[in-house]
């Protein structure tokens, strides 16, 4: 078969390094040689296609999953998952997970000294419909403080990890809520160059509220795009 | 106009929450084709000690050589009993292993065919972004003729992409070192 079309390199500036020292533990976790790029084989520019099909589930309200409600502000986080071009990416996994109200995550590790809700576990996923439109309903997470450096917290966030339509396509990021004023002490956030940083962050969004229910908070996301020749290099 | 792509941000230490609700270690069914094969390794950091907040995933052809996706034409049959997705957290000694089917050779750039590999991602806390490696086998007489090995010209440093098979048995080591003498090669795609 003829070469494969590949995907778009990345555009320089626009993702963070792998050694970034403000965020103190990729100086011992990141590699000190540099990466070699890869013409996109036909390894590339096909993954797997997480359908709405092959996951078989959907778990897109997170104030659902168990007995009671969670504590805190109920909130609905939707957006589009879009290519380079603007084009939707229609039946793609959208994983999600935050922690609760409080800042506290439902996992062992987290020693934070604020209360764990026995009703939020923090953990969605959902597919995107033929518009590459994607909608949960969760509660808005607290900031945390964590061990970086003195007094180092985390801005509000919700994590999230989608596949796209290939292997280049892969993407785990965070979910900022606008006007935070922790985003500009934060490492991890400023981690990616300005201004991409900013796409980070969502916004506020009055026409996807649920009156007397749930405010709301877009979140576009966008995957790499298709090339329009192969990329070999 | 073309949109910037959204910045990768770490996984963080409580990736678990989010993420293993999708971990798959057994890749092959009982109809799967192939030579039967386990990968398993450790993930370490500068210090030579384990990553135990990481998360690896891997995506391969199938005994064929081909890629269970609409991209991939080839004139092979179609296998609906292999996916060609694997995903685990590493344990607390910075731990994987992965019990699958050998790859078959898939076409490279030009008329080059690849030598029989796997795609591999990392992700871990204290790393903002996806590191991405290959996993070649260290026994196989197709590598010397692989166009993505090539571009690795240190020998040393390619031997960073050998698994090894432990004598006797369908296993192949493949550990991933993030520094040090012997750090993995790592790719952009
Ligand atoms: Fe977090």
């Amino acid at each position: 078969m003829p070469d494969p079309i590949g995907y778009r390199r990345e555009v320089p500036g626009t993702q963070p390094p792998y050694l970034h020292p403000d965020y103190k533990s990729t100086v011992k976790r990141s590699p000190t040689k540099a990466t070699i790029a890869v013409p996109h084989t036909l390894s590339e520019v096909t993954g797997p296609l997480w359908t709405k099909e092959r996951v078989g589930s959907i778990a897109d309200d997170l104030t659902v999953q168990d007995k009671e409600r969670p504590l805190g502000e109920r909130i609905v986080v939707a957006g589009r998952v879009m290519d380079e071009d603007g084009r939707p990416v229609p039946n793609t996994l959208v994983e999600l997970w935050q922690c609760n109200a409080s800042g506290r995550y439902h996992h062992p590790v987290d020693q934070h000294d604020a209360p764990l809700d026995p009703n939020f576990t923090g953990r969605g996923h959902a597919v995107t419909d033929g518009n590459g439109d994607y909608r949960f309903v969760t509660i808005k997470p607290g900031a945390y403080p964590w061990p970086n450096h003195f007094n180092a917290w985390r801005p509000a966030h919700i994590h999230f990890s989608l596949f796209g339509p290939s292997f280049v396509t892969r993407l785990v990021t965070q979910m900022f809520f606008p006007g935070d004023p922790l985003l500009a002490l934060d490492p991890i956030f400023n981690g990616v160059p300005a201004p991409a940083r900013d796409l980070l962050v969502s916004s506020f969004d009055l026409g996807m509220t649920v009156p007397d229910t749930a405010l709301a908070y877009r979140f576009d996301i966008v995957l790499r795009g298709r090339a329009a020749t192969p990329t070999g290099i | 106009m073309a949109l910037i792509p959204t910045g990768w941000q770490t996984v963080g230490p409580y990736l678990h929450i989010g993420l293993t609700w999708l971990n798959t270690t057994k890749l092959a069914g009982e109809a799967t084709k192939g030579e039967r094969i386990a990968v398993e390794g450790r993930l370490f950091d500068g210090d030579g000690a384990p990553v135990p907040d990481g998360m690896i995933e891997i995506w391969q052809a199938n005994a064929d050589g081909r890629y269970n996706h609409p991209d991939d034409t080839q004139a092979k049959p179609r296998e609906a009993a292999f996916f060609g997705f694997g995903r685990v957290d590493t344990d607390k000694q910075g731990g994987f292993r992965f019990e699958t089917v050998k790859p078959g050779r898939v076409p490279g750039p030009g008329n080059t065919l690849q030598a029989p590999h796997i795609l591999v991602s990392v992700f871990l806390r204290g790393q903002l972004r996806r590191l991405v490696t290959r996993l070649y086998f260290a026994d196989e007489a197709s590598n010397g003729d692989d166009p993505i090995l090539a571009l690795v010209e240190d020998p040393a440093r390619r031997r960073t992409l050998l698994a090894v098979r432990d004598p006797g048995s369908a296993t192949y080591r493949f550990d991933i070192r993030l520094q040090g003498e012997a750090e993995t090669v790592f790719f952009e795609v």
